[in-house]
């Protein structure tokens, strides 16, 4: 497993063999492990592991990047000698900015952070999952159900080097459940994730995803059209995630945002507050950007109003300079950046709704609700208009029929042709924000929501 | 020695290595894959560079049955020492499997393959340079932006270079190189409130085959980019798509990714087994419908055909990921279902006495598992042009490129939206639309297919970015197709 110190002597033998004006190593490392059922048994079992390197070369202007996942001399200098010659025949790139020093980059944010990294978690072994597994499958067996899903757990290591005596360190912990139950014409799920593997039970879960699966069965077709919804966490992010792309300062730059003209206007409810926040208790990942920049607090959305973007440093720079300054909020490189070089410059990774005010549960949110449905999970979810920002996707594992308060039965699944705008617009409750995990979007800290007017535009056979 | 076969020679050493470290320990079976990749990816934005890189990655998988269970185990570090202390975890690994399990893994026999293969090419896409590369996509790009109205121009080209030996503890030794070449643009306009794009030769970054640089030389690029540029600045002005039912004509291209979402994946016998009921979901194909179900039309006939003679898609192989020789399997036959994709741990289950040959991997850090080879679409027996096509419809829209897909996890509920259409009244194209969309039901919908174009409008597509397990694992799958008309379509509802 790498280390800073091993990583360092890597880079002082990449900075050796390097002729370029400036280098940067970015490490990546990770031993993982997954345990994968289905059908009550244990079918792929796997462990990984792996490190690479990833060389950043610069001279005058251009740049280019070569990886390898072997350390020996060879290897290294093949990578450094692809990453310059890629950089060399480039016209030089004026927005390129050199790399920053160790006090630009952690300049923003000398707060000591809670670790991330969890022996009990780095320390769970074969048998460990297989006895985690086996407790899910008793519960399926009591409900009578087939069971399938994941654990798996994980220690990974990122680092970040430059010739301006950047040396930036992160190392962190994973494990993470995720679970279906399977009845003959119904399903339920539940996922979580979290560096700290006692932050989560599987057994509780593997009930949770058992009890829906038992209550969807025998599913109702009803019509397609406008619904109230509740929506639950993993829902949520897994439509939201699809706009956090355009919180970027060169999504503005090239017109392919739909904040293009829209920021600092009220464009949802007065109820959405919406942070990054890569230090929030409840997130998890790296502290620092693509160029080791420090990730900082940044508040995207106030009362409904889109408050600002994230930028990379070159970003800040040529917006700054454009004809969108004074337009687009405050301009500051914020620590969002991807690694160079890259087309897309930035995002918000670390996604932290704001509580609301008076929050309600799930249950709350059900026994307020005359007609609705209430969402367990959304999936294959792809953007249909991009500045309207009209996303379609189906329900799944565990939808139902909400009326006079309470869950009637279960419903076969819907697709849905929704403007996140229009939704963002029609929150009529939330529940605490939690963190959540899903599969079409990045893990965020996020609420149940009541949504009216929810655009169901089809069903399908199950 | 030089260096390529000094690699060759470590990786099959390594292989050898780690199998001899995994018998020893009592399993049943053991195979190994020791891969060495490199890929080479350039990008342009607006006239300048926006990304340039290479890689390389190596590292080998070690597979193995013990107490009748899987393990697998993977590890970078190529010593002694570190590769037998991965076919050591890969041993403990699957006697932990054995601890939940309702019955011992059963393969399918294969005979030992000893093999050496690589990928038919003209020019290895790694001796041009990087000068040449940019050099073209700078011209597209310049192309793309002479354009009034054009707001974002981006183009981007990729090479892969995937060498791998296959050593089993039944006594295959295959030695495989393939070769991967994409390539492909896409202008962006944006005004008042809307985004429109086009792309060429197709979206998810071009076109993708398993051939070498000729393929960029073949695909027009800086010949096509000043039209492709012109339909996103003139969608602006294009009516919008009707919402209601219609006749519709797709695109090779995008008949691809329907063959793709909508055949491709609910024939995994992976997905009708339950096995990925977690995520990437099941199928509609339950076993008993092998045989029985009318797929679609008389006109649909369907084959995943992993042969090098179905021609160079992104699933053509020699061998795939656990030994078995490439194959071509009737998927639709005359419109019924007539088969599934195996591998040599499912093939008893449909009474197979052989794999399919479909067990494919990421890389050498991940477990192989049923993926799509080349599922096409044989074309049309009759010479029909897709011009003829379209004179032969009164009323009709014709949709060409993708750019939103979507489907359930049992496949029958599908949703595509592509960049651009036409309306089609008494055989002409008469206006532009935009934002065109169709959804519908998966049998449905292949039952309504009423005409074929064919061999000569036949593209062997490839989609890149196909992703399926856990960890997700993301490999190129193969589509041939020829543009195809439907009856009785439902249209537009994305924006309903």
């Amino acid at each position: 497993m790498l280390t800073k110190e091993t990583a360092s002597d890597i880079f002082d033998r990449i900075r050796r063999f390097s002729s370029a004006d400036e280098v940067e190593a970015i490490f990546t490392g990770s031993r993982f492990a997954l345990t994968r059922f289905a059908n009550n048994t244990i079918h792929q079992n796997v462990e990984e592991e792996n490190s690479i390197v990833s060389i950043r070369t610069n001279f005058a202007g251009r740049t280019a990047r070569a990886t390898t996942n072997q350390f020996d001399d060879e290897s290294l200098r093949r990578a450094i000698t692809a990453s310059e010659n890629l950089a060399r025949v480039q016209t030089p790139d004026p927005d390129l900015l050199p790399m920053p020093t160790s006090q630009e980059a952690n300049a923003a944010d000398k707060s000591v952070r809670a670790t991330r990294f969890f022996e009990q978690t780095a320390a769970i072994t074969p048998a460990d999952r297989a006895e985690v597994v086996e407790s899910i499958v008793s519960v399926a067996g009591k409900h009578k159900l087939t069971t399938a899903g994941i654990y798996s757990n994980s220690e990974s290591q990122e680092g970040i080097f430059n010739s301006r005596g950047l040396a930036n360190w992160h190392q962190q912990t994973l494990a993470e459940v995720s679970i279906t139950m399977l009845a003959e014409d119904s399903s339920g799920w539940q996922k979580l994730n979290s560096p700290d593997v006692s932050n989560f039970d599987p057994r509780w879960l593997a009930e949770a995803a058992a009890q829906k699966a038992v209550e969807s069965a025998h599913p109702r077709e009803i019509a397609p059209g406008k619904y109230t919804v509740i929506l639950e966490p993993a829902a949520v992010l897994d439509i939201v995630g699809f706009m956090f792309w355009d919180y970027s300062g060169v999504a503005i730059l090239d017109q392919r945002s739909f904040l293009n003209d829209r920021i600092g206007t009220q464009l949802f409810g007065e109820n959405i507050n919406i942070l990054d926040d890569a230090a929030h208790p409840l997130q998890a990942g790296s502290p620092f950007d693509g160029e080791g920049m420090r990730r900082e607090r940044v508040q995207l959305v106030e009362n409904g109003v889109v408050k600002r973007v994230v930028y990379a440093r070159a970003t800040a720079r040529k917006m700054k300079n454009s004809e969108y300054a004074g337009k687009v909020g405050p301009i500051e490189a914020t620590g969002h950046g991807f690694p160079l070089p890259n087309e897309v410059g930035e995002m918000p990774l670390n996604i932290v709704f704001g509580a609301p005010e008076k929050a309600l549960s799930v249950e709350q949110m059900i026994a307020s609700t005359e007609r609705g449905v209430l969402v367990t999970r959304l999936w294959y979810i792809r953007e249909v208009d991009p500045y309207e920002k009209i996303v379609t996707g189906m329900t799944r594992d565990g939808t139902f029929l909400v009326e006079n308060g309470k869950v009637q039965c279960g419903l076969r699944n819907f697709r849905f042709n929704q403007s996140l705008i229009s939704m963002l617009s029609n929150v009529e409750a939330m529940s605490p924000p939690v963190r959540a995990s899903g599969e079409e979007s990045f893990d965020m800290v996020v609420p149940a929501m009541k949504v009216k007017e929810f655009n169901f535009t089809e069903t399908t056979k199950f | 020695m030089a260096a390529r076969d000094t690699l060759n020679l470590k990786m099959k050493t390594t292989a050898h290595l780690a199998l001899d470290a995994a018998s020893v320990r009592g399993v049943t079976y053991a195979d190994a894959r020791v891969v060495a990749i490199r890929n080479r990816s350039l990008t342009t934005k607006n006239g300048r560079v926006g990304h340039a890189s290479e890689s390389e990655s190596l590292g080998i998988g070690v597979r193995v049955i013990a107490d009748g269970a899987w393990g697998f185990a993977a590890s970078a570090d190529l010593s002694r020492v570190a590769v037998e202390a991965a076919a050591a975890r890969a041993v403990e690994i699957a006697r932990a499997s054995a601890l939940v399990k309702r019955e011992d893994v059963r393969l399918a026999p294969e005979p030992a393959a000893v093999a050496e293969w690589t990928t038919p090419f003209k020019v290895d896409p790694f001796t041009t340079s990087v000068e040449q590369n940019l050099d073209l996509l700078l011209k597209v790009d310049a192309e793309m932006r002479a354009v009034p109205g054009v707001t974002l121009a981006e183009t981007g080209m990729n090479f892969q270079r995937e060498e791998s030996w296959f050593l089993s503890s039944e006594g295959a030794r295959i030695h495989q190189t393939k070769y991967s070449t994409g390539a492909g643009y896409t202008a962006y306009a944006f005004a008042g409130s809307e985004i429109q794009k086009r792309s060429y030769p197709n979206s998810f970054g071009g076109q993708w085959q398993n051939r070498g640089y000729e393929l960029i030389e073949e695909m027009k690029l800086v010949e096509n980019a000043r039209r492709v540029a012109e339909e996103a600045v003139a969608l602006h002005q294009a009516a919008q798509c009707p919402e209601g039912v219609a006749t519709i004509i797709l695109d090779g291209s995008q008949l691809g990714l329907q063959i793709h979402e909508s055949i491709g994946h609910p024939i995994e016998l992976d997905r009708v087994l339950g096995m990925e009921a977690n995520f990437a979901g099941t199928s509609f194909l339950t076993l008993e419908k092998l045989g029985n179900l009318r797929y679609g039309s008389e006109l649909v006939n369907v084959v995943a055909d992993a042969r090098q003679e179905h021609g160079p898609g992104l699933g053509t192989f020699a061998y795939d990921d656990e030994g078995v020789a490439a194959q071509s399997t009737p998927i639709i036959t005359n419109g019924r279902f007539t088969g599934y994709l195996s591998s040599r741990e499912t093939a008893h289950t449909i009474g197979s006495a052989r794999s399919g040959g479909t067990l494919r991997a990421e890389g050498w850090n991940r477990l192989p598992m049923i993926r799509m080879t080349n599922v096409s679409i044989l074309p049309g027996e009759k010479p029909l042009s897709l011009e003829q096509l379209i004179a032969a419809t009164d009323d009709g829209i014709y949709m060409e490129t993708n750019k939103s897909w979507s489907i359930d996890d049992k496949r029958y509920n599908f949703q595509f939206g592509c960049e651009i259409a036409w309306e089609i009244k008494n055989g002409k194209r008469v206006r532009m639309l935009k934002n065109p969309s169709y959804s519908g039901i998966t049998t449905e919908f292949w039952n309504s297919m009423d005409a074929i174009c064919s061999r000569d409008e036949w593209t062997l597509w490839g989609t890149p970015n196909c992703g399926k397990g856990q960890p997700q694992q993301v490999v190129g799958t193969g589509h041939g197709a020829s543009p195809a008309r439907f009856r009785n379509i439902r249209v537009g509802s994305a924006y309903s």
